[in-house]
């Protein structure tokens, strides 16, 4: 009789081979000092472009492994092709910014390579194991690279309140783990899933409580009200790049979890956690669109900005169906391509003394820059929602969805789906407001000094495809594959 | 005699954890006592798997724990590393002092 030690490897091959290229990088930068950040950086990238392609061409139904802590399904894939495409952008918009500050490190490339597998494994897990280390590790390299410039007094700060918030956050989620665990007796998300359909009298208290719990860890990992309050600080302190990287990947991959968490153990409990998606969601939208009219540092307004957009994905989420996890699902895709773009711009934002993060300092870019405030411009409609923009799809996806759930479900107006539609719409446009105002200073403002050439081609070209991608969105052949991909993630977790 | 029974452990950790939640939210003082208490709360949670775990007869529980006692470790360290640089940079580690940015 054999017995075979080794689970099955195969559905983790992009995973495992992320870690050993994380470590193979670590050696080849301790060798060879910081003047080998940019080879570094240029191996991370291809190190995560690799994995893409591992990812993308491993498209079958719900494979387990590892005593079923394990799952790729098409929604996990789809998700950790947001995520690589999002941190490999990150590490190349990073580059020109770290040579031009001379703050070469070759920590950061392997550091965000670190917690983009932590966010891989994040997304893939089928138990609150798993699910515990790949946020841990995706945590722990993320609190190192907000205080990666270790003399900023800004960014040290922000390194130590995300901290100390995101410490919090996992200790929650960790307590309600443990509820979890000990009033069903399991911790594989599977095996809760079927003890809490099989109970004959509904979920015990402890369950319910347990779930919340974890559903506020979570959500501070999303920042969505009232577990933001980290966002604007984090986001301003940290350095423009790991902003950039902040705003996209550690949001979708959070994300991926709790619908993960709230569709496979929790399926059967929809109804007690619908109430508090709708809360989260309507508070979002409304915090996001309210607090960032009076920011005046654009990456403060950028963190604002993402709790709102958050909201907006949770709305997907509340109408609990296979078009609302679709909407969700696309809301990010686009979520991913309008901050990119927004943040190329960012750090375009560059004066001869140093970097500037005003908007008041965006005076005059049309005639200054024209490109790059043509671009910003149409990111910040996008933003807005406005149609026939990428971000106004996005937004009709789950807005369709959500008014279909109420209409085809009367009871369900009784969690104000209707309501958190109207919200939402309402937010939206109050948010358009300083999106609107950010195109007026500058188009009409008097210009001020000139931003230096920007010298980074990387940063050119992702402006320029991202703004492309906006507008073109609205053709089939872009958003075809898009929603067709979408609706088979969606299908994987509610059928 | 009383026996020590499940409950009486459960209470405990949330004891525990309550203690930690409150000494994030109302210490004003010192950085150190957060990193103190976000110890606590890692650890009630252990206690709480533990139990859990003896009473369940299930292994997973503290399979659990030891991952949580190793990332905590992780965690204690890179906190005060954070908490190193942030004390060169400003030469003080007191919470209220940390208002750089308004929050």
């Amino acid at each position: 009789m054999t017995e075979t030690l080794l689970p099955d490897l195969a559905p983790a091959y992009g995973e495992i081979f992320m870690a050993i290229g994380a470590m193979a990088l670590l050696m080849l930068g301790v060798f060879r000092g910081n003047k080998s950040t940019e080879l570094v950086s240029l191996l991370t990238a291809a190190v995560m472009i690799i994995t893409l392609i591992i990812t993308v061409t491993w498209n079958s139904t719900a494979v387990y492994t590892f005593e079923n802590m394990f799952v790729v399904d098409r929604f996990t894939s789809f998700m950790k092709i947001l995520v690589l495409v999002a941190s490999a952008l990150a590490v190349f918009m990073s580059m020109q910014y770290f040579k031009d500050e001379k703050e070469e490190r070759f920590e950061y490339p392997i550091l965000v390579l670190l917690a983009t597998l932590g966010m891989m494994v994040m997304i893939s897990a089928n138990d609150l194991m798993s699910l515990y280390m790949g946020l841990e590790l995706q945590s722990l390299s993320l609190y190192v690279l907000a205080s990666i410039r270790r003399d900023s007094e800004l960014a040290t700060e922000a390194g130590l309140k995300y901290f100390v918030l995101g410490a919090l956050s996992s200790g929650i989620l960790l307590f309600g783990s443990s509820l979890i665990y000990g009033f069903v007796g399991s911790t594989n998300f599977t095996v809760i899933g079927e003890t809490l359909s099989q109970a004959s009298h509904g979920p015990d208290i402890g369950v319910i409580i347990g779930m919340v719990l974890v559903l506020a860890g979570l959500a501070f990992k999303i920042s969505a009200v009232p577990f933001h309050m980290w966002t604007p600080d984090v986001y301003q302190g940290a350095p423009t790049p790991v902003t950039a990287f902040f705003a996209v990947a550690p949001k979708v991959a959070a994300l991926a979890l709790l619908v993960r968490v709230l569709y496979v153990p929790f399926g059967e409990m929809s109804e007690s956690w619908t109430q508090v998606i709708v809360f989260m969601s309507l508070a979002s939208m409304v915090l996001g669109s309210v607090a960032a009219v009076v920011q005046t540092n654009i990456k403060r307004l950028m963190a604002y900005s993402s709790i709102g957009h958050i909201g907006f994905a949770l709305v997907g989420l509340a109408a609990g169906s296979q078009e609302g996890l679709r909407g969700l699902v696309i809301y990010m895709a686009i979520y991913l391509v309008m901050n990119v773009g927004t943040f190329a711009c960012i750090l375009a934002m560059r004066r001869k003394d140093g970097m500037v993060e005003d908007i008041s300092d965006l005076a005059g870019l049309a005639q200054t820059r024209p490109a790059m405030a043509t671009a910003l411009g149409i990111f910040m409609l996008s933003l807005a929602g406005i149609p026939p923009l990428a971000g106004f799809w996005g937004k009709w996806y789950v807005f369709k969805a959500v008014i279909a759930t109420a209409v085809a479900d009367p009871m369900a107006t009784n969690y104000g789906l209707i309501t958190l539609a109207v919200i939402g719409v309402i937010a939206s446009v109050v948010g358009a407001y300083y999106y609107l105002n950010i195109i007026k200073v500058m188009f009409f403002n008097e210009p001020e000094a000139e931003f230096v050439l920007q010298k980074s081609r990387k940063l050119k070209a992702i402006m320029g495809v991202s703004a492309a991608l906006m507008v073109l969105f609205l053709l089939p052949q872009i958003n075809a594959p898009v929603l067709e991909y979408a609706r088979m993630a969606a299908a994987a977790l509610i059928s | 005699m009383m026996e020590i029974g499940l409950a009486h452990y459960l209470t405990v950790a949330a004891i525990l954890f309550s203690i930690g939640i409150f000494g994030i939210f109302m210490n004003r003082k010192n950085v150190i006592v957060i990193l103190m208490s976000v110890e606590l709360i890692l650890l009630s949670v252990n206690i709480n798997f533990v139990a859990f775990s003896s009473y369940l007869n299930d292994m997973g529980g503290q399979i659990f724990t030891m991952f949580i006692l190793t990332v905590a470790a992780g965690e204690a360290a890179i906190g005060l590393a954070i908490l190193v640089i942030y004390y060169r940079n400003r030469g003080s580690i007191a919470v209220e002092d940390i208002h750089l940015m308004k929050g």
